[in-house]
């Protein structure tokens, strides 16, 4: 190999392999050895078994929905952090990593124990509650709309699963915008409005270009996240098969059963899936720089 | 740099004085863990310093009782792993089973070991209603009831579930007269009332007592005791169905890691002296049933326990956990199918 411009690239190099393998590679072999050991037509009744499907879905479904709610939410955090000066700025900042910080079970009671239909939040969304109640006496809306049962259930149904997620998922997108909306230059902003755009347009073609290598690595990082969620979403999420059961508790219940291969097998698929679907983002942010230059 | 070693050396300096301490301090004292399941903390609490002081007075050494919960499976799981526990006092016969053929820890025969199949105290599956028991709930088919949301963990996941399942199950086969299609049909029903499967005891009794979702929880005796001393007995009633299960749970020496940890004598002891005046005093003042009621200094304590009609895991009906553990909870198992979507 050509000698680099940089010396120890060896030394680095030979570090870098040896942790990723101590801390990732050896680890996530392991996992596909061990799956390995199951014989394929038990891999394959795992993989096709509704409950799998209907687990894996639900924990893809509300992964990407939340990463989707957290870029959109998360964008308007970061630009309100960055562009605004206000009292309590800083404590507002730091406030955004909290749910990294936060243990996730504690994350999980403290979400369930208000969105549960008797909590301060669910107990307005509950059935017959003050916005069931609110919804039933608009007697003048067209058609008998209000007839229409409004049942905003949130803690123990896919709700309140996406919920939790949009919690630990928040901080990624925060962080990740907010160093590149920073360096924005404002200039470039007036420049477009003195060039007659309107605000939209200025959002569209020109905030919004440069965010998007930001906003694809924190959707990423907050969905792969969310993925692998399991202490805050157990409390929240009722655990009812086919309806709020994610794939790690189904992975869970497998250890309960001593079925280690059973575990790893799902445990494979959902990387599988994840390492696809990061592949495909990581693609689409390399057609996005190319696009929209190096930001 | 040279401050990172610095304080790299300290560290060291450190974890050796302190590897030196443990060893001397094992001259005379000794430590002995016990891996438990997720309701026994009270109990042990006070048992284990009964008992160390009993060890003291009788062998004049100190002992260090460290503690573990968790869930059964998880915590068997763990002793299989490698957590050196030196007896384990889980909630299943199978749990500990477990430990005996995937790793060989525990020899086969444990439950030949102690008195009582190895079962120092039972318990029982009872129901905790809201105050009044505004729903009505009196037994086991009340549980299917129209607008009744019944409260219990997810089997697969939790020991105490398991007996809930099986106490039901038991209710069912009574009631149909031993038509298993009827049964599963029942179970069925029942789990179509249960709004929320927390994955364990105690995350059951939290979503009953603080979220207040729920009529009913189906809960251990002594937990039902223990929610009514923390979220206030203004709050709750305690409902004794006709008939439950006697649930058993188990206790075994860990014999490779006492052999290992030279604790023999001393896991012996802490085990046997469950079976004590004192140790069955302390069951039962923890609303666990003793398995010797006989021995109970406090008379009062043991007819406190309503005398209800208990089944046995060992009855032909279940068979034992070896016949009824794949049957109902194993995969693809009768619970299995009660969440198999209808094709």
């Amino acid at each position: 190999m050509k000698p680099s411009v940089i010396p120890g690239f060896g030394l680095t190099f030979g570090y870098t392999i040896l942790y990723l393998s101590l801390l990732v590679l050896i680890p996530i072999a392991g996992l596909f050895l061990k799956a390995a050991t199951t014989p394929w037509p038990q891999i394959v009744r795992i993989a096709t078994a509704p409950r799998t499907i209907n687990a894996l879905e639900i924990s893809f479904g509300s992964s990407l929905i939340a990463a989707l709610v957290n870029v959109l939410f998360g964008v308007i955090v970061a630009w309100v952090l960055v562009r605004y000066k206000f009292p309590g700025r800083r404590i507002l900042d730091a406030i955004v990593d909290l749910p990294f910080a936060l243990p996730t079970a504690v994350a999980g009671i403290a979400l369930s124990t208000l969105y549960a239909p008797k909590g301060w939040i669910g107990s307005l969304f509950s059935d017959k509650g003050p916005l069931w109640q609110w919804w039933h006496a608009q007697t003048w809306l067209p058609f008998g709309l209000e007839q229409f049962s409004l049942n905003f259930k949130i803690a123990y149904t896919p709700t309140g699963i996406v919920i939790a997620l949009i919690f630990v998922g928040l901080p990624f997108i925060v962080r990740t915008v907010q160093p590149v909306l920073e360096e924005f230059e404002q200039e470039l902003e007036e420049a477009a409005a003195t060039l007659g755009a309107n605000r939209w347009q200025t959002i569209a073609k020109v905030i919004l270009p440069r965010l998007t290598p930001a906003l694809l690595t924190g959707f990423a990082l907050a969905f792969a996240r969310a993925v692998g969620e399991y202490g805050s979403v157990i409390f929240i999420a009722g655990n009812l098969p086919n309806i709020s059961e994610i794939a790690p508790v189904l992975i869970v219940i497998k250890l309960e059963e001593f079925d280690q291969a059973g575990a790893a097998v799902i445990a494979g698929i959902m990387l599988i899936i994840s390492f696809a679907m990061l592949l495909v983002v990581n693609l689409i942010q390399a057609w996005a720089r190319r696009r929209f230059g190096n930001v | 740099m040279k401050k990172t070693a610095r304080i790299l050396a300290l560290g060291g300096l450190v974890a050796a004085l302190a590897l030196t301490g443990a060893v001397t301090a094992r001259a005379q004292d000794q430590t002995l863990l016990n891996v438990s399941y997720d309701p026994t903390r009270e109990l042990y609490e006070q048992f284990n310093e009964a008992f160390a002081k009993h060890w003291k007075d009788t062998t004049g050494g100190n002992v260090t009782i460290e503690q573990s919960h968790g869930g059964s499976g998880k915590q068997a799981q763990a002793v299989i792993d490698g957590l050196g526990a030196d007896v384990v006092t889980l909630a299943l016969e199978g749990d500990i089973n477990a430990i005996v053929t995937k790793s060989g820890l525990i020899d086969e025969n444990w439950r030949a070991e102690f008195p009582n199949n190895s079962t120092p105290y039972t318990s029982t599956i009872v129901f905790l209603v809201r105050k009044g028991n505004p729903k009505a709930i009196a037994d086991w088919g009340d549980l299917v009831k129209d607008g009744v949301e019944v409260i219990t963990p997810n089997p697969k996941t939790s020991g105490g579930a398991r007996w809930n399942y099986l106490a039901a199950w038991a209710y069912a086969n009574k009631a149909s007269g031993g038509d298993e299609a009827k049964d599963v049909d029942f179970i069925k029903q029942l789990y179509k009332h249960v709004p929320v499967l927390d994955t364990g005891a105690r995350g059951s009794t939290v979503t009953f007592a603080q979220k207040e979702l729920g009529d009913v929880l189906l809960a251990w005796e002594n937990e039902a005791y223990l929610v009514l001393d923390e979220f206030g007995a203004e709050n709750f009633d305690i409902v004794y169905p006709p008939s439950s299960i006697r649930a058993e749970p188990p206790v075994a020496i860990v014999d490779k890691n006492v052999e290992a940890h030279g604790t023999q004598a001393l896991a012996k002891a802490y085990l046997e002296y469950l079976y004590s005046p004192e140790g069955q005093t302390i069951a039962a003042r923890n609303h666990y049933r003793p398995s010797d009621p006989s021995v109970v200094t406090d008379p009062a304590l043991v007819a406190a326990f309503p005398k209800i009609d208990l089944i046995s895991i060992d009855d032909p009906l279940f068979g034992g956990w070896k016949t009824a553990q794949p049957k109902h909870f194993g995969d693809g198992g009768i619970f299995d199918q009660v969440y198999t979507p209808a094709q």
